[in-house]
Parts: structure tokens; C-alpha cells; sequence
């Protein structure tokens, strides 16, 4: 049973999916809006079923494009919202993560990856939309992604998703992929007053004295929800602090800059990477939700025959860590990149290493994941190149 | 004429009645000489004036396009969203808080073309708000193309030789998908139209307001219609008042009768009532809504 707060403390044996769910209920969500697509489907059913306990709200949309507006209207009145998908609905949605970034609206969108492009393989995983969550919208703009590795950190990183969104005010991308979407492990979920959760800002000055897009030092305005008499104006449009449209190349540079640059300037307090192994390693394993578990066996046998093999595991994606891969570019012979795509965020890699260090994709079209010989076999190519 | 008399003038000027309403500081508006959407603007401040509504509860959301404009000049809770995703932002808007009222604010293209999926689906649902959707035939923002409301014959930028399409009624639409409240009338009513509204405002449940407005801009002047006043001479000449007519026979045809009036009032609960009702009869003590559904939705008993 849940505490009052709808928390689900224990051990639970569920899949990412499900864990994913009881990360938002536990980080606060109270608002979610989906629309059916395997294997993201388990998530909203989940939430379907524990919201009417704990005071949240569900609805099931026509569509994705109306799921990722309907999560940006319940945020403006004060809920923690999200909408939960795979590629075909995460393509539909693109304009609206674009919507969320330009109107600084904090939410969260899922994304349980499959292999594309278009129908594809809809119940097998891939790692194909890694760009299109950095890229997916026109213009300009800064998003945070995460990717978890398993059932336990789809929920930890679900919790995390809700903290950064409310933060930096930007739409959070949980990057999930089948396996580790359908995958059951143990899930430790902690009791409600040791789980950190990111306390909304409201601005709560009078009424004359409000511009509704004002930053503070962290670049970041704090919220004002609707209802509360202040009669903000919010707009997709370009605007100027005030939230009103402003149509000028001064507005535009002023406004599209701190959206991008809020996320870089607090680059180092969002990058999170786990490191094994990588000091005095000349071949780094770059990897990611579930392919840094399926690159395990390969370094592990690469270093039981004497190879020096670190291994650097994404937990966030975006913002990249561009500093740790420029600095390990001086220092390792070669990186490894082994993706469930033919080819992403390897271009990342690529461009910090910038010629000091080769740099080698293990591509996958997606639909299994790899077999870590594959993975292993481009290491000792590289050791022995 | 010396600047004191430019002074005497302006001390005569009433203060306009809609402008506490209203975000001066935005104003010019970016609306042609005599479209019609200023008037549609007027009767609904009207409306929201004598509707009783607390109007820090009031929100106001829009879509793309002339009338997406709208939401940014009224001074309430204003949302300017994409182009067709009014309904659905309102939709989460209203479910997130239902102590909110809100307001859809839009075009007919915006709302029944790239919108919509949307449109009938919260019709269907019976969503708390109310949709005044401004019907000026045509996409005025990008240029005067066709739309699903412009009538076969009329000429837009792209049926350069005249509309062949199926025109929309809308009326019959909202009302076959489930609108509680369906109105329709034109930018020379604009009593019936304020009246309209503010029944419309204060009803629970899906509620529906057409009203047509000219473009003279783009739409009148391509079809040789004239300017906003020969639109509204035509509105006030061809316009017939049929409380209760049947939807089905309200279609709208070029420069044809226009059936105006208030053709659907009915009762039936809201999605959120049917919601709380539904899960407290499910689920007993064991259901906790949200405060706010708690306290809008609680009252009604059950
Ligand atoms: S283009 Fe047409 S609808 Fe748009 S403001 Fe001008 S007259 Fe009005």
C-alpha cells in the first residue's frame, strides 16, 4: 500500500515501465495525458490504475499531439504533468516539446524507444530518436534527456526528470528503449521523506510588479499559475518578459539565447555519467541505456585478457558531457560507441575528439540488441590497430 | 486645430466600457479596418462583464491565426498555444484546475480543420468550456486560403477557381458530437451574440458559439463581396432568427441564408463530474480526487 503521499515504499519486483510510473507519482505528478503505443503503453495503464488513490488525474487523449499540449495546460495550472510515448507518438510531438521550451512550461515527456523508422518494429527496442530528442523541434532551444538503464533507475531517473524540468523550466526527456521499458528487476523504492523533490517556484509579488519571463541569476523565471489573479500571457510567439509578443531581432536574440543558455551554463549541475575503469584506459566504451549492459560482458572479457578498457555510461544524454569526452580525447587511444541506431550520438564523440582520438561505432539497426561480441570485437580491432 | 483643442477632445472621449477587460498596453491591434473579429472581442467582454464569473478564475486560450490573436489582448489568464491545440491545452487546463473557467477563443480553421480531432472529441467528452469560434470563412493570417468553412464557389488563394469542397456546418457538427450548448450567430447580432455568449459561459459542460465575421481583406474582396460594411449588410439582410432550428438544416451556402439562433440547450454531466461520480461509485472512500475536483465536483451529490 501507499503512504499518504501515494509513495509506493519497498522492494518491488516490476518492469521499467511500471517503475517509471511510480517515479512520477513519487516526484509529485498529479497530471498525466497519453495516448496507447506499445512499449510505452504499461506506463499510463499503470498510472491509470494508482491515480484515482492518490489524487492525480488521467485522461487518454485522441492523439499524442493532444497529450503533449493537455500535460503543458495542466502545468500552467499548477500540476506536475507528463505524457509518456515511442518514436511514431514522439515524432507526432515534436512541436509541442518546442511549445514547452519556448513557454519555459516544466513537464515531462517519455519516450520508450523503438526500432523506426515510421511503424518499424513496434515491440522491439532501439535507440533511434536520441537526435530528434536533442533536435525534434524547429528553432532553437535547450532540453535536458535522460537514460536509464534499468527498472530502478526508470524510477530514480523519472524523479529526476520532474526535479530538472521544474528547475531549469524546460521539457525533461526520459529516454527509455524497450528492453529496459519491459525489462523486471528488483525496484527499491525509498519512503516518501528520503525521496528529494523539487519544489515548484512560484513568484509571489504583487501583481504590478510581475514580468512574467524574467529571469533570476540561474537564468530561470520562477512560475505563476493561472487562477491566481496575476493575468499573465503566455505565447509560442517570440516575447519579451512581459510574455507578450515582440517581433523584433533584438527579442529574438535576447529570448531564444537564455533558453539555450540556461541549460549550458548549468551544464555541470545536470550531467550525470558514470565512470569504471576509465582512468589509464586507452579505449573508452561510450554506452547508454540498455546498451551499456550489453557492452559489460564484452569490456569485462577484453580486460581478462589484459586489455585496459574503461567504460563511460550516459546518464544523461543531453546536455553531453562535452568536457569529459574533450578531456579523455587526450588521453585514451580510442573510443568505442556501440548504439542501437547506425549512427547518433557517436557524431557527439566524434566532434569532441576531434581527431585526438579514433573513434568507433558499434552500429545496430535495432530490433535486439547487440551481441557483445560485436562490441568486443571492435575493441580488440582498436587495441590491436 | 491648436493642441488645447486636441485636449477638449479627449476629455469628451468616454473611456471605452470593455477596457478594464482588456490589455491596453497591446493595443493597436493587429485586425484589419472592418473585420469583424473586434466585434466578436466586444460582445464577449460584454458577456464576461454581467456573466458573474469570479475573472481571476477565467482563462482565455487561443490558437494560431487572426483570431488565435484574440487570447493575447483580453486580460485575464491568457494562453496563445499552437495552431489547432486550443482545445486540448484548455482541455488540461481545465481537468489540472476545474475551478478554472475556460474559454477556446478561435478561428474556424484553427479549430475545425487542423484542430479538429480535438474539436469533437471535446465535444464528446462534454469537457467544462466553452468554444466561441470566429467563422470568417477562410485563413485570413497566411492569406486567404480555403477552409473547411468556406463555401463551394467562393474563391480563395488556393482554389483560385472557385471552392468544390464539402463546406463544414459547424452547428450540426458540435451538436452531433455531443455539445451541450450550440449557438450560432453573426458580428451584426451583437446582442443576441453577448447573450449568447454569457448563457454559453455560465452553462457546465461543451458549449458552442459561431459566430460569422468578415475578412474584407481576404476573403471579401477576392469574392468581390465588398468591404466589412457590405458584409454586415449582407449578415443583417440574410440572416434569419430560428431558435431550435435543426442543425442538420443550418448549412451554410455563398452569400445564401444564414440561419442564426440558439439551437441546442440541453443538460448532461460534464467529463469531470462523470469522472467523480464515476470513480466514487467505483472505488468508495478509497477514491481521493484532487482538492479542486474535490470541491467543484463533490457538491452534486452521489
Ligand atoms: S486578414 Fe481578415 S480576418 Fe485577419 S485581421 Fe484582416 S480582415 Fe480580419
Amino acid at each position: 500500500m501507499h503512504d499518504d503521499s501515494g509513495v509506493l515504499t519497498g522492494a518491488h519486483f516490476i518492469d521499467g515501465d511500471h517503475a517509471c510510473s511510480e517515479g512520477a507519482i513519487a516526484a509529485g505528478c498529479r497530471f498525466v495525458a497519453g495516448y496507447p503505443i506499445t512499449p510505452s503503453t504499461e506506463i499510463v495503464e499503470r498510472i491509470a490504475e494508482r491515480f484515482p488513490f492518490v489524487g492525480g488525474v488521467f485522461i487518454q487523449m485522441e492523439d499524442e499531439i493532444a497529450s503533449s499540449i493537455a500535460i503543458q495546460g495542466a502545468v500552467w495550472a499548477g500540476k506536475k504533468a507528463m505524457t509518456v510515448t515511442s518514436g511514431p507518438g514522439f515524432s507526432l510531438m515534436m512541436e509541442h516539446i518546442g511549445y514547452a521550451a519556448m513557454t519555459e512550461t516544466p513537464c515531462v515527456f517519455v519516450d520508450v524507444q523503438r526500432a523506426g523508422p515510421s511503424t518499424g518494429l513496434p515491440t522491439m527496442p532501439a535507440q533511434g530518436d536520441m537526435m530528434q530528442a536533442r533536435w525534434g523541434s524547429h528553432g532553437d532551444y535547450g532540453i535536458i534527456a535522460l537514460c536509464p538503464n534499468s527498472p530502478q533507475e526508470c524510477f530514480d531517473l523519472t524523479i529526476r526528470a520532474f526535479n530538472l524540468a521544474e528547475q531549469f523550466r524546460v521539457p525533461v526527456l526520459l529516454m527509455m528503449d524497450e528492453c529496459v521499458g519491459h525489462m523486471i528487476e528488483r525496484v527499491i523504492i525509498p519512503p516518501a521523506h528520503e525521496i528529494q523533490v523539487f519544489k515548484r517556484r512560484y513568484y509571489h509579488g504583487p501583481k504590478n510588479e510581475l514580468l512574467l519571463f524574467q529571469p533570476d541569476k540561474d537564468l530561470v523565471p520562477p512560475m505563476v499559475k493561472a487562477g491566481e489573479g496575476y493575468q499573465i500571457h503566455v505565447t509560442g510567439l517570440t516575447h519579451d518578459e512581459n510574455g507578450y509578443p515582440n517581433m523584433t531581432v533584438g527579442a529574438q536574440a535576447k529570448l531564444v539565447t537564455r533558453l539555450v543558455n540556461k541549460i549550458r551554463m548549468n551544464a555541470d549541475t545536470i550531467i550525470d555519467y558514470r565512470e569504471d575503469g576509465v582512468e589509464g584506459a586507452d579505449i573508452v566504451v561510450v554506452t547508454y541505456g540498455i546498451t551499456s549492459r550489453t557492452a559489460i560482458p564484452a569490456i569485462e572479457q577484453a580486460r581478462k585478457e589484459g586489455m585496459r578498457i574503461g567504460h563511460l555510461r550516459l546518464v544523461t544524454a543531453w546536455p553531453f558531457p562535452e568536457k569529459r569526452i574533450r578531456e579523455l580525447a587526450s588521453k585514451v587511444k580510442a573510443f568505442v560507441v556501440p548504439e542501437l541506431n547506425l549512427g547518433q550520438m557517436v557524431y557527439e564523440v566524434e566532434r569532441l575528439a576531434s581527431g585526438k582520438s579514433k573513434v568507433e561505432l558499434v552500429p545496430h539497426a535495432g530490433g535486439t540488441v547487440h551481441n557483445p561480441k560485436e562490441i568486443y570485437a571492435a575493441i580488440k580491432h582498436l587495441v590491436k590497430g | 486645430m491648436g493642441e488645447d483643442a486636441l485636449y477638449t477632445i479627449d476629455n469628451v472621449v468616454p473611456p471605452n466600457p470593455i477596457e478594464n477587460l482588456l490589455r491596453m498596453d497591446r493595443i493597436p491591434h493587429i485586425w484589419c479596418p472592418g473585420c469583424g473579429i473586434g466585434t466578436t472581442v466586444n460582445c464577449f467582454v460584454r458577456a464576461l462583464q454581467t456573466s458573474g464569473l469570479d475573472l481571476d478564475k477565467v482563462a482565455i486560450v487561443s490558437g494560431i491565426g487572426c483570431t488565435g490573436r484574440v487570447a493575447g489582448y483580453i486580460k485575464l489568464d491568457s494562453f496563445h498555444t499552437t495552431h489547432g491545440r486550443a482545445i486540448p491545452f484548455a482541455t488540461g487546463l481545465k481537468l489540472a484546475n476545474p475551478e478554472l473557467k475556460v474559454i477556446v477563443y478561435s478561428g474556424d480553421g484553427d479549430l475545425t480543420a487542423i484542430g479538429g480531432n480535438h474539436f469533437i472529441h471535446a465535444a464528446r467528452r462534454n469537457v467544462d468550456m466553452t468554444v466561441i469560434l470566429i467563422n470568417n470563412m477562410t485563413y485570413g493570417m497566411t492569406g486567404g486560403q480555403v477552409a473547411p468553412t468556406t463555401p463551394i464557389s467562393a474563391t480563395a488563394s488556393t482554389t483560385p477557381y472557385g471552392n468544390f469542397e464539402q463546406t463544414f456546418n459547424l452547428p450540426f457538427l458540435a451538436e452531433s458530437c455531443g455539445a451541450v450548448y450550440v449557438a450560432r450567430w453573426t458580428a451584426f447580432h451583437v446582442r443576441h451574440a453577448t447573450k449568447s455568449i454569457k448563457e454559453a459561459l455560465t452553462k457546465k459542460g461543451f458549449s458552442f458559439v459561431e459566430i460569422l465575421a468578415a475578412c474584407p481583406t481576404l476573403y471579401s474582396r477576392r469574392n468581390k463581396l465588398g468591404d466589412g460594411l457590405d458584409q454586415m449588410i449582407y449578415f443583417r439582410d440574410h440572416s434569419e432568427i430560428k431558435h431550435g432550428a435543426d442543425t442538420k438544416t443550418v448549412a451554410l451556402d455563398f452569400q445564401g441564408k444564414i440561419t442564426v439562433g440558439k439551437f441546442v440547450d440541453i443538460e448532461r454531466p460534464s467529463y469531470q463530474q462523470l469522472m467523480y461520480d464515476h470513480l466514487k461509485k467505483k472505488l468508495g472512500d478509497q477514491y481521493i480526487p484532487s482538492p479542486e475536483m474535490k470541491n467543484v465536483y463533490g457538491k452534486n451529490g452521489n
